[in-house]
């Protein structure tokens, strides 16, 4: 039985897309079969991050409307295995989107694939509506900044009350926090919300801390999601946050700063 | 800390301790009958209404109940106008 999972936000410029890719590609490279959808009708951006943009021939409109099936508009990752992107249109409108279109394409997909990741566009429009209806568990992704706080918490009182599970009076959708451009210094300087300040306020288990990291952008020009650059803070962050979806009890890192050796605290300050 | 900064630098902001209490508060008002506002609280509006009038005659419109929360404390607010002092019968 697949699993589908919606990436979503409310605030536009989270992390979003970042996550879809990473998280979609963790599963990928850990050996299970995923999807990764774009939601964003009109503003797609997946394709690019994931580097796969020069591939798109056919897109989710085009399946939905049966122009297209879905195998000639799934692309295959060029980075790993197990992979598919279904590529949002940048040409229709949203209204393009309806519940009985994305249900037939998602039940298809179900039969082939065992995760299903939803990349929602910001907002809480159709697109970001339909995204996340059909949504078993979700990650809200936030940034340690009032208005991404306020936005998440919106976006989990959506998933509570519109989301199928929620209107069939189904078990409710299984939340997940993603807190991404994280700061530790900062937090410990008492200028950005700390990890515990944004748990306190949303109320829902922490799945992965992503800290702010210059490679998360070097890794979106060169459009390779960031989970492959292992060596950096950001990609090891979402390979545990990966890996501890899937059940492993990892500590969190990167939520402390650095240790500076004497010298470096002495006349480098911070 | 830095031996030249300890010296000269301003005290850090605090600004989080402030983007915290703010998100609190508009949150939980932004909740309403969601997350955090119990689904009992008409019915303990009704049965508080009960009991008050059995002892003084209020209007069901004078009666208001609030629930807040500030911090880790819910406070639950209970308003309730009486009505002018009616001459009674009996000893003054």
């Amino acid at each position: 039985m697949a699993t589908v999972i919606v990436v979503t936000s409310g605030k536009g410029g989270v992390g979003k897309t970042t996550t879809s890719a990473s998280f979609a590609t963790g599963l990928a490279q850990r050996g299970y079969r995923t999807a990764v959808i774009d939601f964003d009708v009109g503003l797609r951006n997946l394709d690019l991050i994931m580097g796969c943009e020069r591939r798109v021939v056919y897109d989710f409109i085009n399946v939905i409307n049966g122009e297209a099936n879905l195998n000639q508009a799934l692309i295959r990752d060029k980075h790993v295995e197990n992979l598919y992107i279904l590529p949002a249109s940048q040409t229709r409108d949203k209204e393009a989107l309806t519940k009985e279109g994305v249900e037939r394409v998602l039940d298809d997909l179900r039969q082939s694939f065992e995760y299903i990741v939803c990349d929602s566009p910001a907002g809480i429009e159709r697109g970001a509506l339909m995204a996340l209806y059909f949504a078993d568990e979700a990650m809200v992704v936030t940034n340690p900044e009032v208005s991404s706080v306020r936005d998440s918490d919106r976006i989990l009182g959506i998933l509570a009350s519109r989301s199928r599970r929620a209107e069939q009076g189904d078990p409710p959708v299984k939340e997940h926090l993603v807190l991404s451009r994280y700061a530790p210094e900062r937090a410990d300087r008492g200028d950005m919300l700390s990890v515990e300040d944004v748990l306190e306020i949303l109320g829902i288990p922490l799945l992965g801390v992503i800290p702010e990291s210059p490679t998360v952008l070097q890794s979106s020009n060169a459009g390779v999601p960031v989970i492959l650059e292992e060596g950096s803070d950001a990609g090891a962050a979402y390979g545990d946050l990966v890996d501890r979806f899937l059940g492993k009890n990892l500590p969190h890192r990167f939520i402390t700063p650095p240790k500076k050796g004497f010298l470096k605290r002495l006349f480098s300050g911070g | 800390m830095g031996l030249f900064e300890s010296f000269f630098r301003t005290p850090p902001s605090k600004s989080a301790a402030m983007a915290k209490e703010r998100l609190q508060i508009i949150v939980a008002h932004e909740r309403g009958g969601r997350r955090g506002s119990p689904d009992y609280l008409p019915a303990l509006k009704k049965e508080l209404l009960e009991v008050v009038r059995k002892y003084v005659p209020v209007d069901p419109s004078q009666i208001k109940v609030h629930l807040d929360r500030e911090g880790d404390y819910e406070i639950l607010e209970l308003n309730i106008t009486l009505p002018d002092e009616e001459p009674r019968s009996g000893r003054g």
